[in-house]
C-alpha cells in the first residue's frame, strides 16, 4: 500500500517546480501577456529539455515514455507558477491520442513534441458543446467548418481534432483552408483559438479513433484538474502569507478568526481534492474502467473548489488582492477558464450519472 | 502508487473473513449496547482470543499481544464493516480510557481495569465538558477537594453518553484550585456507584438516537480515594489530551456505504410518478456528494500511507473531521429533500421512510459537527497547527 507520489514523482515535481521559479517567475508572465501568444516556443523548448514536454511519449520517440500521474504532476506545477505552455494539449491530449491511434505520421508529431521542435493544438470542444453553428465534416478528402475554443491552437504547427465521433484529422496550421484565430479571454496565461476549416486537407486522417478521443478527453480533464488544483495551491499559499504579514487594529489578520477560518476552509478542501485527483491520475494508468468517471468527478470538483478558492483568496488579500498589480488575478482567471473547458462542472456531472446508468443517454 | 496491501496481508483478510464466516452467527442479536451483557462480554472475548479486538494490547493486561500493525488493524475494520458486524469501537473506554492507561496508567490501573474494559465487563463514560466548560475545556470548575485519603467531588459534568449504563467513569476535575488554569486539573477514574452521583438523561433534538444518550451528571461530596488518579495530580490536561488525540473521526468508513444508500432512495422515491434520480437537480447534487465522498475515501487512503510511513500527516490529517461530518449531514439533507413532503415524517409515523433514519442521521450528524471540537475549534486547529496563522491574542483582563 503506497498512496501518493513515488520518489521519482516527487523528484520531478521539484524538478519542474525549481525550473518554473527560476525561469518563469510571476513578472515573466506579466511579460507575456504582452505578446501575440502566451505560449512561448522558448519556454516549450526549455521544458522539452527539462523532459516534461515529452512525459507521455514513448522513449523510442525521444519522449520519457511515463504515465497520466507524472503528467499531472507536471500539470499542478505549471498551475501553481500560472505558465503559459501549450503542456494540456501538446503534452497530454495529443500525446494520448496520437499514441492510441499509432503509425509513422503520428510517431513524427510525437518526436517532434518530445523535442520541444513542434505545438500540437487540439480542437474537441464540439464533442460536448456546440456553439454558434460550429462542427466539421470531411467531405471528398478535404474539411469545413469550424471549431470553438481549441486548446493552444493558436501559435501552434498544427492542429488535432475529432470528425465526427470516429476519426482524428491531424491538420498542420500552415496550410492552405486554415485559418487560426485567437479568441481572447480573461485569462492570458492560456490560448484559445478559433480554427476555420475551408477545404483544408488534413495530413493525416485516423480512422476507427473514438476510443483514442475519450481517452484523449478523460487525460486532459485529469490534468486540467490538476492545473487548476496547482493554481489553487498558489493562491492559499499566497493568502496565508498575506494574513501573516498583513497588520489591521494592531495585529496580523490571520489572527482574527473570520480570516483565519477562510484559509482553514480553502486547506480542507484541497488537500482531499488533492488525493482525489492523485486517483483519478492513478486510475488513467492502472484501472482504465474506472478513469471516465474520475475524470469527470476530478475535473467537476477542482471547477467547484477552485472556484471557491479563487475568489476566497482574492478576499483575504483585501482591496491590494483586486489590483493587476498583486499579480493575483492571473492565477485566479487561469482557474476561471479551466472551470469553463473541456465540459463545465454540470456537463461532467450530468455525464458522471450518465457513466453510472443514473442519468439517461444523452 | 501501489493500493495493493500485498499477499501477506491479503492472507490475514482471508483469515478475518473466515473468521466472520465461522462465528458471526455468535454476535448478540441487535445492537452490541442492547444485548445482555453476558452476550457482549462472550462476544467480546471470542474476538480478544482471536485477535480481533484488544490485538495490540499485552497479553498481561487481558488484550491479545499482537505487534501494532497498521494493515491489520485497518483490514480488521474493514472486513468487520463489510460484513456489518460491529466489534465495539465506538464505546469510550476501549477507544479513549484504555489507550490513556496504556500510556499513563500506574501498573495497578493497568492490571485491575483494561481487561475487564476491553471485555465489556466494564463500561465507562467520560466526564470532561461542563455547562460553562464546552470549547474552553480547560476553564473547567467540577472541583476535587482533598478530604482525608480521599478527594471530594462537587459539580456538574454535560454531554456524558452512556452515563446511564457505565459501572465508571474517567472525568477531569479541579484539584489545584489556585493554579493556572492548565495546572490545575487531574484525570480521576470514579465508579459511578458513589453516593452523591446524580444521572439526568439530556434528551436531544433527535429525540432517540439508540446507542448514544446523553446525559448531565451531578455530583454533591462525592469520595473517591485519591489513588484514582491517573498519572499525577495536576497532570490531567496534558493526559487528557492523549486521550482526545484517540478520540477519532469515525465516520470515515461509512461515508461510501452511506451514498450507497442514498442513491437506492433516489431511485425507489417518487413523487409525481417520476423517481428522485429522474430530476437533474437532485441528480447533480447527488454527484457533487459523490465527488466529496471519493475524494474522502482517497484521501483516507493517502492518510494511511503517510502512517505506514510514520510520517506526519500535517494538515491533511486535521480536515478530516471537519469534512466527513459535514459530508455526513450533506448527504442526510438531500435524502430528506428527494423525499419531499414525507421526508419529514417521523417517529413511526404513517408513511415514514426506513423508520426515520435519513432525519435521525441529519440531526445526529449536526451534533458530530458540533461535539468532539466543534467545527469552529477545528478551523481554528487547522489555521494554527496546519497553515501556522497566529493564535487570537489573550483578551487584556
Amino acid at each position: 500500500m503506497d498512496f501518493g507520489l513515488s520518489e521519482d514523482q516527487a523528484l520531478l515535481e521539484q524538478t519542474v517546480e525549481g525550473f518554473l521559479r527560476d525561469r518563469v517567475p510571476i513578472e515573466r508572465v506579466r511579460e507575456l501577456r504582452q505578446a501575440e501568444c502566451p505560449n512561448d516556443r522558448g519556454l516549450w523548448k526549455e521544458l522539452a529539455e527539462l523532459g516534461a514536454t515529452g512525459v507521455l511519449i514513448p522513449e523510442a520517440r525521444g519522449g520519457s515514455g511515463l504515465g497520466l500521474f507524472d503528467a499531472a504532476v507536471v500539470a499542478w506545477c505549471l498551475g501553481r507558477a500560472a505558465a503559459p505552455a501549450p503542456f494540456l494539449s501538446s503534452g497530454v491530449m495529443a500525446p494520448v491520442a496520437l499514441g492510441a491511434v499509432g503509425g509513422a505520421a503520428a510517431d513524427e508529431w510525437l518526436a517532434g513534441i518530445a523535442s520541444g521542435e513542434r505545438v500540437v493544438g487540439v480542437a474537441v470542444t464540439e464533442t460536448f458543446a456546440v456553439r454558434e453553428g460550429a462542427g466539421v465534416a470531411l467531405e471528398g478528402g478535404r474539411l469545413r467548418g469550424k471549431a470553438l475554443m481549441a486548446l493552444d491552437a493558436h501559435g501552434a504547427d498544427a492542429v488535432l481534432l475529432p470528425v465526427g465521433g470516429e476519426r482524428l484529422a491531424l491538420v498542420p496550421t500552415g496550410g492552405r483552408g486554415v485559418g487560426v484565430t485567437r479568441l481572447t479571454t480573461i485569462d492570458a496565461t492560456r490560448s484559445t483559438a478559433e480554427v476555420a476549416l475551408d477545404g483544408a486537407r488534413p495530413e493525416a486522417l485516423f480512422e476507427g479513433a473514438g476510443p483514442a478521443i475519450a481517452r484523449m478527453l478523460d487525460a486532459g480533464r485529469i490534468a486540467l484538474a490538476a492545473d487548476s488544483l496547482g493554481a489553487c495551491e498558489s493562491m492559499l499559499a499566497q493568502a496565508v502569507a498575506y494574513a501573516r504579514q498583513r497588520h489591521q487594529f494592531g495585529r496580523p489578520i490571520g489572527s482574527f478568526q473570520a480570516v483565519k477560518h477562510l484559509c482553514a476552509e480553502m486547506v480542507a478542501e484541497l488537500e482531499p481534492a488533492r488525493s482525489l485527483l492523485w486517483y483519478a491520475a492513478h486510475s488513467f494508468d492502472a484501472l482504465p474502467g474506472e478513469a471516465p468517471l474520475m475524470a469527470c468527478h476530478v475535473l467537476a470538483h477542482a471547477s467547484e473548489i477552485g472556484h471557491t478558492i479563487a475568489s476566497v483568496a482574492t478576499q483575504v488579500h483585501g482591496g491590494i488582492g483586486w489590483t493587476d498589480e498583486q499579480n493575483l488575478h492571473f492565477w485566479y482567471k487561469r482557474i476561471g477558464v479551466g472551470r469553463q473547458l473541456l465540459g463545465g462542472p454540470g456537463w461532467l456531472r450530468e455525464r458522471a450519472a450518465r457513466i453510472q446508468g443514473l442519468a439517461p443517454a444523452a | 502508487m501501489d493500493l495493493d496491501y500485498g499477499e501477506r496481508y491479503e492472507a490475514f483478510r482471508r483469515q478475518v473473513r473466515r473468521f466472520l464466516d465461522e462465528h458471526r452467527g455468535q454476535k448478540p442479536a441487535g445492537g452490541l449496547y442492547e444485548a445482555p451483557r453476558a452476550d457482549l462480554v462472550r462476544w467480546l472475548s471470542l474476538l480478544i482470543e482471536h485477535g480481533y479486538w484488544a490485538r495490540t494490547i499485552p497479553a498481561e493486561y487481558g488484550g491479545y499481544g499482537a505487534e501494532p500493525d497498521l494493515l491489520e488493524t485497518v483490514i480488521v475494520d474493514e472486513e468487520f464493516n463489510r460484513a456489518g458486524v460491529p466489534r465495539g469501537m465506538m464505546a469510550q473506554g476501549p477507544s479513549m480510557l484504555v489507550p490513556t492507561l496504556l500510556e499513563h496508567g500506574s501498573e495497578a490501573q493497568k492490571r485491575r481495569w483494561i481487561g475487564p474494559t476491553m471485555r465489556g465487563e466494564v463500561m465507562w463514560c467520560q466526564g470532561y465538558s461542563e455547562p460553562g466548560a464546552g470549547s474552553d475545556l480547560a476553564s473547567l470548575q467540577t472541583s476535587a477537594r482533598e478530604d482525608g485519603e480521599c478527594f471530594a467531588i462537587n459539580g456538574q459534568k454535560i454531554w456524558t453518553s452512556g452515563a446511564d449504563r457505565s459501572e465508571m467513569m474517567f472525568v477531569l476535575v479541579r484539584t489545584e484550585p489556585e493554579a493556572p488554569k492548565h495546572a490545575g486539573i487531574s484525570y480521576l477514574l470514579l465508579p459511578m456507584d458513589t453516593p452523591g452521583i446524580r444521572v439526568r438523561p439530556l434528551e436531544t433534538m433527535a429525540g432517540r438516537i439508540g446507542e448514544n444518550s446523553f446525559n448531565q451528571v451531578f455530583f454533591d461530596e462525592v469520595r473517591v480515594p485519591q489513588a484514582n488518579v491517573v498519572g499525577r495530580r495536576g497532570e490531567g490536561w496534558k493526559i487528557a489530551n492523549t486521550t482526545l488525540k484517540h478520540e477519532r473521526g469515525s465516520l470515515n468508513a461509512n461515508a461510501e456505504a452511506l451514498f450507497l444508500r442514498l442513491v437506492k432512495l433516489m431511485k425507489e422515491e417518487t413523487s409525481n410518478g417520476v423517481a428522485a434520480i429522474a430530476s437533474p437537480v437532485f441528480r447533480d447534487r447527488l454527484m457533487r456528494l459523490q465527488a466529496r465522498v471519493l475524494a474522502m475515501k482517497f484521501h483516507a487512503m493517502r492518510l494511511l500511507t503517510l502512517g505506514l510511513k510514520k510520517e506526519p500527516p500535517g494538515v491533511a490529517g486535521l480536515v478530516v473531521k471537519l469534512q466527513n461530518c459535514q459530508l455526513h449531514y450533506d448527504m442526510a439533507s438531500l435524502a430528506i429533500d428527494a423525499m419531499g413532503e414525507l421526508g419529514v415524517l417521523y417517529d413511526h409515523s404513517r408513511y415514514e421512510r426506513e423508520r426515520g433514519f435519513w432525519q435521525a442521521h441529519s440531526m445526529f450528524s449536526l451534533g458530530l459537527i458540533i461535539g468532539g471540537g466543534t467545527a469552529q475549534i477545528q478551523k481554528n486547529i487547522i489555521a494554527e497547527r496546519g497553515l501556522g496563522l497566529p493564535r487570537e491574542p489573550k483578551p487584556a483582563s
